[in-house]
């Protein structure tokens, strides 16, 4: 057997998005294709952590090239060895296609998706293989480290990630520089380092692409912490369902371990330091810092009032340094390249990158990665591709369940913490949510609010109370039953909420019902005043209608109709009887001619029992 | 695993991984063998292995690729030269013993081996 030499890098995604995809089962052919054709001495397959095209996985970068295949399929690899790593063609059916055009772009850097992001977080995710330090190292890796240890006293690290203008990326946005100054004043000899990988939007998945995909750089970022704040041991407080990065980052403190950059004296310097993992149980509540720090103590996930904050007073009441995952995978770039090099990229006041995961109505979902101040409008139809089945843009919920909705005339504002929070949305985890022209925005808050109610820990009464009120009152507005006084009612709990409550969920809870109201007030009147769903959705405010004047009696939905409520009969205009109807919508979606519409708020004339197609005049005449 | 100690061993490491990784990243050297049915017949497979050979032996960092037959499947197996700023140079029938002399003039002396040379493209500064 000859000894490898490698010619060609082919990278496949082993993230969570791409293994859904099927990801691992293309590997494996093409390790076994590659070995029956001869090329495994030449051809190396590499699993890589998530590129944030979820949509288009499994993903296969070839490199020295930068052939980009995406949805590729196991029946796919034959072909792909033949021609493209064995004659080095490209298979043009397998290359990502642009949907408008329909032009083929073959090469990974070409790829509009990609075109206006800048990966600075994520600049390891999808390149490397996660699961060797090797490569994390060869970008790079434990240089930051190795100067922080080597070169610079523990207040010169805090000075320069102070001067970067870090904030931290766990929502709030507070200034992560300040807060290791807190800790590392804080009196005390036994400190601590968390991170916070609880990731509980239910949209959002960026914290575990990173942990996937480039975990040391979590870790990285967490021993220099110890080291500026005075700390020799850290924990993970990672959710149990991420089960991938769990055994990606043990893996990782494994190797660190094993090459002396992690434990005791850290690369031959004096300073030890060593990092557990705590597996969460997935509240969304236990996030929160306090009642993370509770959870990893063993106690129930409750938030408890601050202050005393965390730095003063936080695990084992002991000064604790919380960070998010994103917070601490950005330190070791701002150690080796400097706080200006960081303070350039984004805004004055939010410097660096954000990232979102980008789901929705959009062309292109994934995990994405832009400047602070680009425009959403960018984010949404340049990288996102734009709405999809050219339907029109409504509303982007940004912050995830406990964040705030913008209308059209919002696009284009500069996306940074403070731009966001003012028009009345957040950061806060990044999940971002873009809904077309048939969203309900009332249906949209309630289902935010449905979420945000159920995990309020029951600790303070005007969360567990309020947001039950709230839900109960939009309930009432959606099944046509709503008066104005319940609008009023609902914008009077949630001013309760926000100042009564004790944690940041209770305090937020209101915050998507607040944006819609104030941006999409008139959608909520409607459903009270005209008992009217603009966006057809509300199923107690439309009917399903047959227009006679376009109804073939074909028959179509009568036979559709699960319960039986459509009279007519061959060449005989069709007629719903409304009050047997369920609202299903079968008729809707059979109807070969789009005689069926849905109506909210509006009576078209219909007869009242069916008659023959084409006899059909309007009681009242209209001129 | 020997743990890291210093400072210099963490990045002598960084460069040993490095070339492992090089196809990942600019090189300015690429070349490129001919590969098609016509190609692989006249020994392109051990063409291929003796340049990645002699690469690594002398450890010079170039992407080394593929490319189907081009139509002159007479002067098979076909190598192509690509360095940034010069002309792409194309040498035929080249076997896996002209390997080590065609590394060694082109890609070390810097000179062309004009008697193996089937073509050669101009830059792109060349032809406008
Ligand atoms: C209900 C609730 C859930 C939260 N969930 C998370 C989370 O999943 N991840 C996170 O980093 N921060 C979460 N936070 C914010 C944390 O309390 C804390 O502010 C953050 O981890 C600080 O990190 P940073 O300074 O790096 O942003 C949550 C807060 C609340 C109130
Ligand atoms: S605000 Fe809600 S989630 Fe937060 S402590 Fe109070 S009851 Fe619990
Ligand atoms: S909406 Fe459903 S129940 Fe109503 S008429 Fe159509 S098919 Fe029948």
């Amino acid at each position: 057997m000859t000894e490898p030499i490698y010619r060609a890098d082919v990278l496949v995604c082993g993230g969570t998005g791409c293994v859904s995809s099927g990801s691992l089962k293309v590997m494996e052919v093409l390790r076994a294709e590659l070995e029956r054709v001869g090329l495994s001495q030449e051809v190396r397959v590499v699993e890589t952590g998530c590129r944030g095209f979820c949509a288009q996985g499994p993903i296969m970068v070839i490199y020295p090239d930068g052939i980009f295949y995406c949805q590729v399929k196991p029946e796919d690899v034959p072909v792909i060895v033949e021609e493209t790593l064995l004659k080095g063609r490209i298979v043009q059916r397998l290359v990502y296609s642009e949907p408008e055009s329909h032009t083929n772009v073959p090469l990974y850097e070409n790829i509009p998706f990609y075109e206006k992001q800048q990966r600075v977080t994520l600049r390891n995710c999808g390149i490397i293989d996660p699961e060797r330090i090797e490569e994390y190292i060869a970008r790079g890796g434990y240089e930051a480290l190795a100067k922080a240890l080597t070169t610079m006293t523990p207040e010169q690290v805090i000075e320069e990630v102070k001067a970067s203008g870090l904030r931290g990326r766990g929502g709030a946005g507070f200034l992560t520089g300040l807060k290791w100054e807190f800790t590392a004043k804080a009196p005390g000899d036994v400190k601590y380092v968390v991170c916070n990988a609880d990731e509980g939007d239910p949209g959002a998945f960026m914290d575990r692409s990173i942990l996937e995909g480039d975990p040391h750089s979590v870790i990285e970022g967490m021993i220099i912490c110890g080291y500026a704040v005075g700390a020799h041991e850290g924990y993970i407080y990672c959710r149990a369902e991420y089960p991938l990065a769990i055994k990606r980052l043990k893996l990782a403190i494994q190797q660190a371990e094993e090459y002396g950059l992690l434990g005791e004296n850290i690369l031959g310097t004096d300073f030890s330091f060593r990092l557990k993992i705590k597996e969460g149980a997935g509240a969304f509540v236990c996030g929160e810092e306090t009642a993370l720090i509770a959870s990893i103590e063993g106690r129930r996930g409750e938030p408890r009032p601050r202050p005393p904050f965390p730095a003063v007073q936080g695990l084992w009441g002991k000064p604790t340094n919380n960070n998010n995952v994103k917070s601490y995978a950005n330190i070791a770039q701002i150690i080796a390249n400097g706080a200006e090099w960081f303070a350039k990229i984004g805004t004055p006041r939010s410097p660096g990158t954000a990232i979102f995961a980008l789901t929705g109505k959009v062309r292109h979902t994934g995990l994405v990665e832009v400047p602070m101040g680009i425009t959403l409008r960018e984010i949404i139809f340049d990288v996102g591709g734009g709405i999809l089945n050219n339907k029109r843009f409504k509303a982007v919920q940004t912050g995830g369940p406990l964040g705030g909705c913008l209308p059209e005339s919002g696009l284009d504002l500069k996306v940074d913490f403070d731009s966001l929070r003012q028009a009345g949305a957040v950061m806060g985890s990044g999940g971002m949510i873009v809904v077309d022209e048939d969203t309900c925005m009332v249906e949209f808050s309630k289902y935010f609010l449905t979420f945000a109610t159920a995990e309020s820990c029951g600790k303070c009464v005007p969360c567990r109370v309020g947001g039950r009120r709230m839900l109960e009152l939009l309930t009432k507005i959606t099944n046509g039953e709503g008066t104005l006084e319940d609008i009023a009612k609902i914008e009077e709990i949630a001013t309760g909420m926000e100042n009564g409550s004790l944690c940041a969920l209770g305090q937020l809870t209101p915050g998507p019902i607040r944006s819609a109201l104030r941006y999409f007030r008139e959608e909520f009147e409607a459903h009270v005043t005209e008992h009217r769903c603009p966006a057809k959705q509300c199923t107690a405010l439309i009917q399903y209608v047959i227009d006679p004047n376009k109804c073939t009696g074909c028959g179509r939905c009568r036979r559709a109709c699960p319960v039986q409520v459509i009279a007519g009969d061959r060449r005989m205009i069709h007629v719903i009887n409304q009050a047997g109807c369920i609202k299903c919508g079968t008729c809707y979606e059979v109807c070969p001619f789009d005689a069926v519409v849905k109506v909210s708020g509006e009576t078209i004339p219909v007869p009242e029992a069916p008659i023959p197609v084409g006899t059909f005049k309007p009681v009242e005449t209209q001129a | 695993m020997p743990k890291i100690t210093s400072v210099e061993e963490l990045r002598k490491l960084r460069e040993k991984v490095q070339e492992e990784m090089a196809t990942r990243t600019e090189t300015g050297t690429t070349i490129i063998v001919g590969m098609g049915t016509c190609g692989i017949a006249a020994g392109a497979r051990e063409t291929m292995r003796a340049i990645l050979e002699e690469l690594k032996a002398r450890n010079i960092e170039a992407h080394v690729t593929t490319v189907g037959c081009i139509g002159m499947c007479a002067r098979e197996p076909l190598v192509d030269i690509e360095q940034a700023g010069k002309p792409r140079i194309t040498y035929g029938n080249i076997t896996a013993a002209m390997v080590p002399r065609l590394i060694e003039e082109h890609l070390i002396k810097g000179n062309v081996v004009t008697e193996w040379v089937v073509g050669r493209l101009p830059t792109d500064q060349e032809t406008h």
